[in-house]
């Protein structure tokens, strides 16, 4: 089962770093991972497979939002259907 | 590989354009708690509701942390209420209302619907017990829905339930002084009310219906506004064209959530409310999509024919996304839950006169309109039958949700608050329709209706 985990925010040391040390943790796998400076802030957009994770999706939501919050950007993770649904047929 | 893009503008949505489901809502028959004893009736109802709606909120909860999508509402329509309590030898009806609420507190949902009666025809004993109730009913409890229905293509408009209800809103409206008549904000009239909708405060699980379902209603009028943005100008192919891609979107996601809604609860999926519902947040409004087509403010001279392209492009694009829309299915227009409505009304551009005429081709009817509190039972039963013979004569839905507001008039609000909003209040003809709310009967139905 495929996630999108995406962060947005003013760019600093250590934030690709810190998310996937987090999601490692949790032993959920990296796909793939784009990052650009979109109208000046960070953005980075990963999909990950949730399919071995040691924590549920709603959890790990939790966990990334308190990151997110100490380090004071925007994180995010959702299930990837919900992209899929709005834009594929 | 879902491109960056794609993922980004599904994020802006739901940040920054209010995109929601607007509400999960599980309807459950209640036909199986008919009792004669109207006490263990009463017992049946809550008992049921409890069990089949247990994990509803849950369910709606880990959906909404999983795919990150809000949903705002989780609720319970029920079997039209008069058909249960008319099997009982109860006097009076509010105890079954009382259970539902208790029921509705039990389960954590926001609102349950289903203390209604359909009579578009004729009222049996029971309909007429459970209508004479209603202003009890929605005094002493906190989160029940009302629902009449008293006309219908088929079978015409019921002209003494529609006089009946003039009074039952008046009444409800005094019983509920001191919250500004908010007793009447759970209460709609309806002419060809439908089975499977999920909105509040209009849903009832119709008899037609499977033992339980779930219905979805989705919502977006900040994202349609949002897209409209970008074709500022362009001929008004190029606003359907936009509106439609816009809904499609919206309404898979909808589909999505209500697929898995069904399948995590057990319990078989109905249908999608392709609807575009306001809130009183502003950027989430449809008056303001109206105006964004070109109108100073809506109300004004075009309002009418930007409302009916809105309304069908929202279905045309929505009906693709899913496998089965149903419920009322377009764009709602309530007064007191639109930022844009709110203000347009409070500016005098948008009156009740248009407000009825923009009932013609939107997916509702006169909704949340807050009229002085010294108006007339029959006038607000003649403003009834105006919008009953709407829905009547166009083979459509239409409702009446009026608000008279105890001891206020023209100029002055009301505050209900949430999503329920505020509402000023706006005038209403003077001249008198007594007489001919007073002669009684039915109204025929139009000849369309004999079809057969």
């Amino acid at each position: 089962m495929n996630a999108i985990v995406t962060v947005v925010g003013r760019d600093r040391v250590g934030i690709i770093a810190s998310v996937c040390a987090l999601l490692a943790e949790n032993n959920v796998n990296i796909l793939d991972i784009s990052q650009t400076i979109l109208q000046g802030s960070f953005t980075m957009v990963m999909a990950v497979d949730v399919g071995a994770s040691k924590a549920p999706v709603g959890d790990l939501r939790d966990q990334l939002e308190e990151l997110g919050k100490k380090m004071e950007i925007s994180i995010r993770i959702q299930r990837e259907e919900i992209f899929d649904a709005m834009h594929r047929i | 590989m879902l491109n960056q893009k794609d993922i980004l503008s599904t994020i802006e949505m739901i940040d920054q354009q209010h995109l929601d489901i607007r509400t999960i809502t599980m309807g459950i028959s209640l036909l199986s708690c008919c009792d004669p004893d109207g006490k263990k009736a009463c017992d049946k109802v809550y008992d049921k509701i409890t069990r089949y709606a247990e994990k509803l909120v849950k369910t709606g909860e880990d959906i909404e942390r999983e795919f990150g999508i809000p949903i705002v509402n989780k609720r319970i329509s029920v079997t039209p209420m008069a058909l249960v309590a008319g099997a009982s030898d109860a006097k009076d009806y509010v105890p079954f209302a009382l259970a539902m609420d208790r029921a509705a507190k039990t389960c954590g949902v926001n609102f349950i619907g289903g203390y209604s009666a359909l009579v578009q025809k004729g009222m049996t004993l029971a309909d007429e017990k459970l209508i004479r109730s209603i202003p009890e009913a929605l005094a002493s409890t906190d989160l029940v829905c009302s629902s009449v229905n008293v006309g219908s293509t088929k079978a015409g408009i019921n002209m003494d339930a529609v006089a009946l209800m003039g009074r039952v809103i008046k009444e409800t409206a005094r019983l509920t002084e001191a919250q500004d008549g908010l007793g009447c904000a759970k209460l709609v009239v309806f002419c060809n009310a439908v089975e499977d909708n999920p909105f509040m405060a209009g849903a009832f699980h119709g008899v037609g219906e499977a033992e339980k379902v779930i219905n979805v209603g989705v919502s977006g009028p900040g994202v349609v506004h949002h897209a409209l943005q970008s074709v500022k100008g362009q001929p008004f192919e190029v606003v359907a064209e936009t509106v439609k891609k816009t809904a499609f979107r919206i309404t898979r996601m909808g589909q999505l959530v209500a697929q898995e809604a069904s399948r995590r609860l057990d319990t078989p999926f109905g249908i999608v409310d392709l609807s575009l519902a306001p809130t009183p947040a502003v950027g989430d409004s449809v008056a303001r999509i109206l105006e964004e087509m070109g109108l100073e403010v809506c109300g004004t001279h075009g309002t009418t024919a930007a409302l009916a392209l809105l309304n069908d492009a929202v279905k045309k694009g929505g009906v693709m996304a899913s496998s089965s829309v149903g419920g009322l299915s377009g764009a709602f227009i309530p007064v007191s839950e639109d930022e844009g409505m709110i203000a347009a009304a409070r500016s005098g551009v948008l009156t009740l006169d248009k407000l009825e005429a923009m009932t013609c081709v939107c997916s509702v009817g006169l909704d949340m309109i807050a009229v002085p509190g010294d108006t007339s039972a029959e006038t607000i039963s003649a403003i009834i039958a105006d919008e009953a013979a709407i829905g009547m004569v166009n083979c459509k839905t239409t409702a009446v949700r009026l608000l008279p507001a105890p001891n206020k008039t023209v100029g002055d609000t009301i505050e209900m608050g949430g999503l329920l909003g505020s509402a000023p209040v706006m005038p209403v003809h003077n001249e008198s329709a007594a007489a001919f709310i007073g002669r009684g009967g039915r109204i025929p139905a139009p000849m369309h209706s004999l079809k057969n």
